[in-house]
C-alpha cells in the first residue's frame, strides 16, 4: 500500500539534481541580496540625489556631528592620497561638500577607483552622499594631483546616540598598475 | 521497485567480477561503500601525517622544520583532507554500505551514479595534493579560503577550485542517490517513522549536502572570476566586499559542520540501544531534534564572523539563533543517557567509542555554547580555543563515531570477528591520546594563542609540548585501527549474523557477511 | 577493563608532572588574563559565567551518565528495562536548558551594546594591517609610524637560526615601534588594511577585530592601569601572519604629551574636536 505511495526514482533524482542547480543559482544570488541587505543598513548605500525640499521639510531640529575623513591607499600604490581636512563639524539636515587630494606619485600614467566606507555602520543610511568620486576610474597623468570631490549631508533623523561618523575612501590603482608593481 | 534498480540488478546478479575491473566498475552498494570507507582512511593517514608535521614544529618555540609559507600549506590542506577527503567520504561509505541493508532494499536507487561519484573523488584529491608542488605551493589561505589572501596563491589556485568542483559534484552526487535510496526503495511497511536513525541522520544530511555543496561551488567559481576574469565580487575597488566572501563561504560552512556530525549521531544512536539492550530512548523526540538542528544550521552562520564588524542587530540575531542550537543538541544527549539509564550495558569496542563520543561531543558542543557569547567571543575568536573546540566536535565526534561504526558492523561486513583487546586497546590509546591532544589548547586559546601560526611566543610553550605529545599518542594509535581490521580479516572467527546480542534492524537478519546484493526479496517489517 | 585505564592515566599523569617541574617550562596558564580595560572585567566575568554554567551541567550530565555507567552493568547483574519514553522528563530537559540560555543571553546582549559604544573617544588612532607589519596613525596629532618584529625575534625566528628562542624574553611578541596611549583616555581604533585581511588583538585590552582591506573597523578601549600589553595578528594574512606583532604600551597623561612631541606630533591634546589638521596622510 505504501509502496504506491513511493515516488518514482528518476523524476526524484531529476527534481533533487533541480535542487542542486537551484542552488548553485542561490550561491550568486547572494550576490545582489548582500548588496540590497547592504543598502538597508546603509552600509553600501548608493549616491542619493536629495532634493532641497526633503531638507527643509524635516521638523527635527538640526545637531551639530562631527564628520572624521580618512584615506586608505591598496597595495601601497604610489599615492599621496588624503582629505583636505580630516574634522569637520556639520549640522544635519544641511548639504557640504569635502575633498580628498590625490597626487600620482611616480613618472607613469595612473588610473585609479576609490571605494568608500562608513562607520558606526548605523549611521550609514543617514549619511546622504549627493555627489562621489567613488568607484568613477580617475586617471592621472605623471605626478598630477587632483582634488576630488563628496558633496553630502547628513540627516536630521541620525540616532541621537551617534555624534561621530568617519567616512573612509580607499584609493585602488587598476589591476594593470598594480600588476606593475 | 524502480525500473532502474531492477534493471542494475539482474545484469549483476552473478556475484562481484575479478580483479580490478571489479572495483573500477563495480555498481555494488557493498562494493563502493568499501571503496569509499578505505579511500577515507588513506586520507584520515595523509591528513594525519600533514597534522604531526604541525604538531612536529609547534612542539617547541622556535622553527625546526618547516618553513611558514609551507606551514601555512599544511594547516590548509590538512583541513580540506580531512573534511572533503576524510570524513565526508567516511560517512558516504557507511552509508552505501548500510542503508540499503537497514531498508531492507537489494542495493543504491541509482547505482552507476554511485560508481561515478566515487571515481570522482581520487581525482580531485590527486589535483588538490599535486599542487602542493607546483610554482608557489598549495593553497595557503586556509581552508576557509578567505579573499584576498586566498588570490594570492600562485599556480595552484585553479586546481583547487577544480578539486572541490569535483568534490562538490561527488557529494551532490551522493546524496541524491541516498535521498532517492531512502524515499523509494523501503521495503513494505517500513514507514518514515519506522526507519533506524542512521536512516534519518542521513537522509537530513542529504538534503543539508543538496543544499549548500553547489553554494560553495558557486562562491569558488566567484573567486576564480575574480582571480582570471576581472570579476569584482570581493574586490573592494569594483564595489565588491570581502566579507561577502564569509557570508557566502560560512553559509555552506556551517551546514556542513552539521554534515559531519548528525550522520555520527544517527551511529551512536543505532550504537547505545545495541549495547544497553534497551530500546532508544525518545526516538520521535531524536528524529526532530534533529531536523531542528539541520534547520537552525542555516541561519547561524554569521557566528564565525563576528569580529568582522557586523551591525549591532545581527550580531545579536546571529548569537540568539546560535544559542537555541543547544537545546536540540541537549535533548540528544539526554536521550542518549536516557537510552543507558536502567540498561544492561556491556562494552565492547564500538559501545566505547559510542560512550567516549557522547562525552566528548558534549565537551566540544559546551566550547560552542561559549563561543556563541559575543563579547566572550571576541576574546575566543581566531584562537587556539576555537581550534580546540571544532577538533573535540570533529575528532572525538565525527571520528570516533566512524571508528564505532567501523567495530559495530565490521563483523557483518567481513563475516568475521575483530580482536577485542586489539580493539580496546586501540579505543583507549585513542581517547587518551585526543584529550591530552586538544584538551591544552583550549587553555592556549584563553591565554591568547592565535591559531594558524608557525612559532608562538614562549609563555605557550608548555602546553603546546603536551599538546603535541598527545597528538603523536593519538597518531601512532591510529595504527592499531589498521591492525584490527587487517587482523579481523585474515584471522577473525566466524561472526553470528546476529553478531551482538542486543541488535535490532534488518541488517542482523542477513548473514554475515552480508550477500552481494543485500535483499533480493523485500523483508516484511512488522 | 576499566582497570586497563589505569596505567596510561598514570603514564600521562607522570609526563605532566615531569613538564611541570621542568623550570624552564613556567607559565600554564589556565584562563584568560586579567584585563586592563574598563569592558575587561564585564566581558572576562560573562566568560566566566558560561564556563560555569558549563562546567555544572558537565558534572551532574557525566554524574548522572557516570553512575549509569557503573550501575547498569550486565556484569553487575543489572536487567534492562524497556521504556522508551518519559513526556514528563523530556519536557523538563528541553525547559531548563531555554531558562538557561536565556539567563545568560540578556548580560550578553548588554554588553554587545557596550562594546560596540565607540561615540565621545579622547583619541583616535588610525591602525593598518600590512603583511607583514602594523602602521599606526595618530589622527589628532599626526605622530604615525610602522611596527615591526623586533630585530631580536626576527633573527632568532628563522629555519635553523641556532639561537634558543627560550632565552629571549618576548620572542615573537616585540616590535620596534610601541603604540602609546595615555591611561583613563577613551582610545578609540579605526582598523583598515592594505592588502588582505587581518585581525587586531591585544588579550589584555579584551578587545578584536578585523582589519579589512577597503574598509574600515572600529572599536575602543579605556585603560585602567598604566603597563606595557601585547598581543598578535589573529586572522591568517599569508607568511608572516605569526611575525605580526602589537604592543601597546598605556602611560600618564603627562608622559604621553612628552612621547607625542618626542615622535614629532603636534600640540599634545587629546580632544579631538579642537584639533583641524591634515595629518592623516595615507603615504605614511
Amino acid at each position: 500500500m505504501s509502496e504506491l505511495q513511493k515516488p518514482k526514482a528518476k523524476p526524484l533524482a531529476l527534481r533533487l539534481l533541480a535542487i542542486a542547480v537551484v542552488m548553485f543559482g542561490f550561491g550568486f544570488l547572494l550576490v545582489p541580496l548582500y548588496d540590497i541587505f547592504c543598502a538597508i543598513t546603509g552600509l553600501r548605500a548608493p549616491i542619493e540625489q536629495v532634493a532641497e525640499t526633503d531638507i527643509a521639510n524635516s521638523d527635527i531640529a538640526a545637531r551639530e556631528v562631527t564628520i572624521e575623513m580618512v584615506a586608505n591607499r591598496n597595495n601601497s600604490a604610489p599615492w599621496e592620497f588624503r582629505p583636505s581636512e580630516s574634522i569637520k563639524l556639520v549640522d544635519t539636515g544641511s548639504i557640504y561638500e569635502i575633498t580628498y587630494f590625490a597626487r600620482n606619485l611616480i613618472d607613469e600614467d595612473l588610473t585609479a577607483t576609490a571605494a568608500p566606507d562608513i562607520r558606526p555602520v548605523e549611521a550609514a543610511k543617514y549619511f546622504k552622499k549627493i555627489e562621489c568620486f567613488c568607484f568613477v576610474a580617475q586617471e592621472f597623468g605623471p605626478e598630477e594631483s587632483k582634488d576630488m570631490l563628496v558633496r553630502f549631508m547628513v540627516s536630521k533623523d541620525l540616532p541621537k546616540h551617534i555624534d561621530r561618523i568617519t567616512l573612509s575612501y580607499t584609493l585602488y590603482a587598476t589591476p594593470k598598475v598594480a600588476g606593475n608593481n | 521497485m524502480s525500473e532502474a534498480v531492477s534493471h542494475d540488478s539482474h545484469h549483476d546478479d552473478h556475484g562481484p567480477a575479478k580483479g580490478i575491473t571489479r572495483w573500477l566498475f563495480t555498481t555494488n552498494h557493498k562494493d563502493i561503500g568499501t571503496l569509499y570507507l578505505i579511500f577515507s582512511l588513506i586520507m584520515f593517514f595523509t591528513g594525519g601525517a600533514m597534522a604531526l608535521i604541525i604538531r612536529a614544529e609547534l612542539f617547541q618555540p622556535g622553527l625546526q622544520f618547516v618553513d611558514p609559507h609551507f606551514f601555512n600549506q599544511l594547516t590548509t590542506m590538512h583541513a580540506l583532507l580531512m573534511v572533503f577527503g576524510a570524513v565526508m567520504p567516511a560517512f558516504v561509505g557507511l552509508a552505501n554500505w548500510l542503508l540499503p541493508m537497514m531498508i531492507g532494499a537489494p542495493d543504491m536507487a541509482l547505482p552507476r551514479m554511485n560508481n561515478w561519484s566515487f571515481w570522482i573523488l581520487p581525482f580531485a584529491f590527486t589535483m588538490l595534493i599535486s599542487t602542493l608542488f607546483m610554482q608557489g605551493g598549495g593553497p595557503a589561505g586556509g581552508w576557509t579560503l578567505y579573499p584576498p589572501l586566498v588570490l594570492q596563491t600562485g599556480d595552484a589556485f585553479p586546481f583547487m577550485v577544480f578539486a572541490i568542483h569535483l568534490m562538490g559534484i561527488s557529494s551532490i552526487m551522493g546524496s541524491i542517490n541516498v535521498i532517492v535510496t531512502i524515499l523509494n526503495m523501503r521495503a513494505p511497511g517500513m514507514t518514515l517513522l519506522k526507519m533506524p536513525l542512521f536512516v534519518w541522520t542521513w537522509l537530513i544530511t542529504a538534503y543539508l549536502l543538496l543544499a549548500v555543496m553547489p553554494v560553495l561551488a558557486g562562491a569558488v567559481t566567484m573567486l576564480l572570476t575574480d582571480k582570471y576574469f576581472g570579476t569584482g565580487f570581493f574586490l573592494g575597488a569594483a564595489g565588491g566586499d570581502p566579507v561577502l566572501f564569509q557570508h557566502i563561504f560560512w553559509f555552506f560552512g556551517h551546514p556542513e559542520v552539521y554534515i559531519m556530525i548528525l550522520p555520527a549521531f544517527g551511529i551512536v544512536s543505532q550504537i547505545i540501544p545495541t549495547f544497553a539492550r534497551k530500546p532508544l530512548f525518545g526516538y520521535e523526540a531524536m528524529v526532530y531534534a534533529t531536523a531542528t538542528i539541520a534547520f537552525l544550521s542555516f541561519i547561524v552562520w554569521a557566528h564565525h564572523m563576528f569580529t568582522s564588524g557586523m551591525p549591532i542587530a545581527g550580531q545579536m540575531f546571529f548569537m540568539f539563533a546560535t544559542m537555541l542550537i543547544a537545546i536540540p543538541t541537549a535533548v540528544k544527549v539526554f536521550n542518549w543517557t536516557a537510552t543507558m539509564w536502567r540498561g544492561e550495558m556491556t562494552f565492547e569496542t564500538p559501545m566505547l567509542f559510542a560512550v567516549a563520543f557522547v562525552i566528548l561531543f558534549t565537551i566540544g558542543g559546551f566550547s560552542g555554547l561559549m563561543l556563541a557569547i559575543v563579547p566572550a567571543d571576541y576574546q575566543y575568536h581566531d584562537t587556539y580555543f576555537v581550534v580546540a573546540h571544532f577538533h573535540y566536535v570533529l575528532v572525538p565526534g565525527a571520528v570516533f563515531s566512524i571508528m564505532a561504526a567501523t567495530y559495530y558492523w565490521l563483523p557483518k561486513w567481513t563475516g568475521k570477528m575483530y580482536n577485542e583487546t586489539l580493539g580496546k586497546t586501540h579505543f583507549w590509546l585513542s581517547t587518551i591520546g585526543v584529550n591530552v591532544l586538544f584538551f591544552p589548547q583550549h587553555f592556549l586559546g584563553l591565554a591568547g594563542m592565535p591559531r594558524r601560526i608557525p612559532d608562538y611566543a614562549i609563555q605557550f610553550a608548555d602546553f603546546n609540548m603536551v599538546s603535541s605529545i598527545g597528538a603523536f599518542i593519538f597518531g601512532f594509535s591510529q595504527l592499531f585501527f589498521v591492525w584490527v581490521i587487517v587482523d579481523c580479516v585474515r584471522n577473525g572467527k566466524q561472526a553470528t549474523s546476529q553478531v551482538w546480542e542486543g541488535a535490532e534492524g534488518l541488517e542482523w537478519t542477513l548473514p554475515s557477511p552480508a550477500p552481494y546484493h543485500s535483499f533480493e526479496t523485500a523483508p516484511e517489517i512488522k | 577493563m576499566f582497570k586497563g585505564l589505569w596505567k596510561p592515566i598514570c603514564a600521562t599523569v607522570a609526563v605532566l608532572g615531569l613538564l611541570a617541574l621542568n623550570p624552564a617550562l613556567a607559565a600554564w596558564q589556565l584562563d584568560m588574563p586579567v584585563g586592563v580595560t574598563t569592558l575587561s572585567e564585564m566581558i572576562r566575568d560573562l566568560h566566566r559565567e558560561i564556563l560555569i554554567i558549563c562546567t555544572i551541567t558537565a558534572v551532574v550530565l557525566f554524574g548522572v551518565m557516570g553512575y549509569a555507567l557503573f550501575a547498569f552493568r550486565k556484569s553487575r547483574g543489572a536487567k534492562a528495562a524497556t521504556f522508551s519514553h518519559n513526556t514528563t522528563a523530556e519536557i523538563i530537559w528541553t525547559i531548563i536548558p531555554i531558562f538557561v540560555l536565556i539567563y545568560m543571553a540578556v548580560p550578553s546582549a548588554r554588553g554587545i551594546l557596550e562594546i560596540e559604544d565607540a561615540g565621545n573617544p579622547d583619541m583616535t588612532i588610525k591602525v593598518t594591517g600590512y603583511q607583514w607589519k602594523w602602521g599606526y596613525e595618530y589622527l589628532d596629532n599626526g605622530v604615525s609610524f610602522f611596527a615591526n618584529l623586533d630585530e631580536l625575534s626576527a633573527e632568532a625566528a628563522r629555519l635553523d637560526s641556532g639561537i634558543d628562542v627560550m632565552d629571549i624574553k618576548h620572542y615573537l611578541r616585540d616590535v620596534d615601534n610601541r603604540m602609546v596611549v595615555p591611561v583613563g583616555k577613551k582610545v578609540r581604533i579605526l582598523l583598515t588594511a592594505n592588502d588582505v585581511i587581518h585581525s587586531w588583538w591585544v588579550p589584555k585590552l579584551y578587545i578584536k577585530k578585523d582589519a579589512i582591506p577597503g574598509f574600515i573597523n572600529e572599536m575602543w578601549f579605556t585603560a585602567t592601569e598604566t603597563g606595557v600589553f601585547r598581543g598578535q595578528c589573529t586572522e591568517l594574512c599569508g607568511r608572516g601572519h605569526g611575525y605580526m606583532p602589537i604592543v601597546v604600551e598605556v602611560v600618564s597623561e603627562e608622559d604621553y604629551a612628552v612621547w607625542v612631541i618626542e615622535n614629532g606630533g603636534e600640540s599634545p591634546t587629546v580632544s579631538t574636536t579642537e584639533i583641524s589638521t591634515d595629518s592623516s596622510v595615507a603615504a605614511l
